[in-house]
């Protein structure tokens, strides 16, 4: 981790497999382009919409979901602070998304092994905003859109309009987990220069 | 004996919940920059620094520091000798609340049922309201916002007399390493120690509202919160769990007087946007 370069990648929405391949756990990302804000509700709305066979309402194929629930936009800005929520909670509906082509997913916390192998087979990529960082990270959104599920509140479905969002990669499309690979990296740094743990 | 109109609480109660919201305390500010010059992890320094900024951000553009607003914790220390004139002084601390929420279009995270409906309340009441008589005629009020994410990793268990200090470490390092990078580290960990199965958790929220780093004045308990952090710093978890040096600012524990059979120990983790602000009613009004 610590021997990947500095300079973050830049990288543009619908994402494709080839750009995904270079990436690795640690990697410092800057995203453009359009990404989609779901949690909880609209997870599950979304998962019982497909199993009654019914269209989504939106096309996931190389997108990216953001676990995000702004808090609402006060008057003159684009968007309120729009920090990650914990992403654990959105894993018993993400192999599904995942199979419907989702490819990337913006949040902070652990995700399951399940999530993880879907990840891997259905090639995604896990990325992590700083979470807390919330009106930081409302510099880099232009513009938000309604999508879906508008009476879900700071829950609904909207388009975010981003120019070079900041996140990390936290799981590859190899599988490995910087929440694994970080803290071992880094214990093992402390060894090897002396000065213990 | 001073008489206060609710109406006074209700516009203090909204001052403070609009401070702690925008506003990163200054103990924060410290412990944060402190740490900054600490991590040595390349990751875990841009993250430290991405938190310094957004705490300049959030008061230059008017964002509040995290789109969790949280529940609305207060906490109430009623002087003895005050007597309130107005309407009830619950619905004048919710009232409070709703208007800070409204005004500084902060996120409302409430909703009532928590297992069937799950419906939005809509203003982010109720507040979560501790309240306490102490000596004296004024009253004195913190806010302290605090999101759900730190909230859902802590954890509260009943050890035995015999599991003594080994046993207290023991449950708080671990409560902290099974939480990694869920509850958005560096986290302060408040930790109560003592009581019953309702006061223990109280007390580790209570002990969030120490300033950021200040010991126990009890030495033995001094020892043991530094003795946790250097446990849990050494876990190398780091900030937003990436790897590092840094992964609590600060241990607090506060004590209870407790049953002769019991250890009732619990560990409330409070992210790094650790969001507080105090005032006080009666005598000079002033923030802190």
């Amino acid at each position: 981790m610590i021997s990947r370069p500095e300079t973050p990648f830049r990288m543009t929405t619908p994402l494709v497999p080839e750009a995904l391949r270079g990436l690795r756990c640690g990697d410092a990302v800057l995203l453009s382009g359009t990404i989609f804000t779901a949690r909880d509700a609209a997870h599950r709305r979304m998962v019982e919409v497909h199993l009654r066979g019914e269209p989504l309402p939106l096309d996931l194929r190389g997108q990216v979901i953001y676990y995000a629930g702004p808090s609402p936009t006060p008057p003159g800005r684009a968007v309120g602070a729009i920090g990650p929520t914990t992403s654990g909670r959105m894993d018993p509906y993400t192999p599904l998304l995942l199979e419907l082509g989702l490819r990337g997913m913006i949040g902070k916390g652990r995700r399951s092994a399940e999530v993880v192998r879907a990840m891997v087979s259905f090639g995604a990529v896990y990325f992590g905003a700083t979470g807390g960082a919330a009106a930081l990270l409302a510099r880099s959104v232009r513009r938000v859109l309604p999508v879906a599920y508008d009476d879900l509140g700071p829950e609904a479905i909207t388009a975010l309009e981003v120019e070079d969002f900041p996140v990390t990669v936290v799981v590859d499309l190899r599988g490995h987990d910087l929440y694994d690979e970080g803290p071992a990296a880094f214990l093992e740094s402390l060894k090897g220069s002396g000065t213990g743990a | 004996m001073r008489v206060v109109d609710v109406s006074a609480l209700t516009d203090l109660v909204r001052n403070l919940a609009l401070e702690a919201n925008f506003r990163l305390p200054p103990d924060v500010i410290r412990a944060l920059e402190e740490a900054h010059s600490r991590e040595i992890s390349p990751g875990g320094r841009r993250v430290l620094a991405d938190l310094r900024e957004n705490g300049r951000v959030a008061q230059e553009e008017g964002l509040p520091l995290c789109q969790d607003c949280g529940l609305a914790v207060v906490f109430l220390d009623v002087g003895e000798e005050v007597a309130f004139s107005g309407k009830g002084v619950e619905e004048a601390v919710h009232e409070g609340i709703r208007q800070a929420y409204r005004q500084g279009y902060l996120r409302r995270s409430v909703v009532s049922d928590p297992l069937f409906d799950r419906r939005n309340t809509g203003d982010n009441t109720p507040a979560i309201l501790h309240l306490r008589w102490v000596p004296g005629d004024r009253i004195r009020v913190t806010v302290a916002p605090k999101g759900m994410g730190s909230e859902n990793m802590s954890a509260l268990k009943m050890l035995r007399p015999v599991d003594g200090e080994e046993g207290v470490r023991a449950f708080v390092v671990e409560t902290v390493a099974a939480a990694g990078p869920n509850p958005c580290p560096p986290v302060v960990v408040g930790v109560g120690i003592g009581g019953n199965f309702e006061t223990a958790p109280r007390a580790a929220k209570r002990a969030l509202l120490r300033p950021c780093g200040d010991p126990h004045p009890d030495p033995r308990y001094a020892a043991l919160e530094r003795k946790i952090l250097e446990e849990i710093n050494a876990l190398g978890v780091g900030p937003a769990g990436y790897g590092g040096s840094i992964t609590a600012l600060a241990v607090h524990v506060e004590w209870l007087p407790t049953h002769l059979a019991g250890l009732p120990t619990a560990v409330n983790i409070c992210c790094h946007a650790h969001r507080h602000a105090s005032g006080e009613l009666g005598g000079e009004e002033r923030g802190s």
